[in-house]
């Protein structure tokens, strides 16, 4: 499947990947985001529940301390 | 638009503003000076000398509450701003309920986990409201890595995403105001854009 991820086209193997397996195959360890998928947040709780499909749009926001 | 009728517009609105330290303080006050009608500002801290590298203070006011503080030094630039001030540690419960009327809430905490509780609260609880966050500001140099970024038309996030504070980058008035000021710009775009 392609999705897009922060505005650029991304390709997985899979047909579906849940959230949690998005962040383990990009690597993505820091932990303080937010996700947002076709303009829905997703709370944390649901990083495993959530699946991201063919042609979804997906951004991914860091939050750093400081202010 | 004349100028006189932009000033007339933006008297019209209600912003909130979560957290009055850094980045807080300095937006407030830039909307302050573009004539916001009502600012909304809640915060729980006092002021502590060492905020003063970046917060909109002044050695005189150390010890009072940020929020006072704040309206106070608002009022001494544009007293036609109607400043409403809330000194509560804000949460899941009480964020609906203090910013509730506001056509736009600025994110203006320090602590990263702060920020991602008030996205959440706010994209779920207030759903179409607006919210623009600070993040990823820390330390000098690397101006043009602050950018404003539109996630989607509630969601504007203002820094770098990458540089968090630690002793060794701790944060400084240049880029928080930098920032800050982007936030408050944010904001005022989407004002103009309200017919």
């Amino acid at each position: 499947m392609k999705i897009l991820l922060n505005d650029r086209e991304e390709e997985f193997m899979k047909e579906s990947v849940s959230v949690n397996e998005m962040l383990l195959i990009k690597k993505f360890s820091f932990k303080m985001r937010i996700i947002k998928i076709n303009g829905i947040l997703i709370s944390k709780e649901k990083y495993d529940t959530t699946f991201i499909h063919d042609g979804d749009d997906v951004q991914m926001i860091y939050l750093m301390s400081g202010g | 638009m004349r100028f006189s009728e932009i000033k007339t517009h933006l008297s019209k609105f209600r912003v909130g503003i979560a957290g009055a330290g850094g980045l807080g303080s300095n937006c407030a006050v830039a909307l302050a000076r573009s004539g916001i009608g009502t600012l909304v500002i809640a915060d729980f801290d006092i002021i502590e000398e060492p905020n003063l590298n970046r917060q909109y203070y002044f050695t005189d006011q150390i010890g009072l509450m940020k929020t006072v503080a704040l309206k106070e030094n608002i009022s001494r630039i544009n007293p036609d701003v109607f400043v409403i001030i809330h000194q509560k540690k804000l949460d899941r419960i009480n964020i609906p309920e203090i910013f509730s009327g506001c056509n736009i809430i600025v994110e203006a905490f320090d602590n990263s986990a702060m920020k991602e509780m008030m996205i959440e609260t706010v994209q779920i609880k207030m759903p179409g409201i607006p919210l623009v966050v600070g993040s990823g500001m820390a330390g000098w140099g690397n101006t043009n890595d602050l950018i404003s970024r539109k996630i989607d038309d509630t969601l504007y996030i203002c820094g770098d995403e990458y540089s968090e504070v630690s002793d060794s980058l701790p944060p400084f008035a240049p880029r928080v105001g930098i920032v800050a000021n982007m936030q408050a710009n944010v904001v005022i775009e989407l004002l103009m854009n309200i017919k």
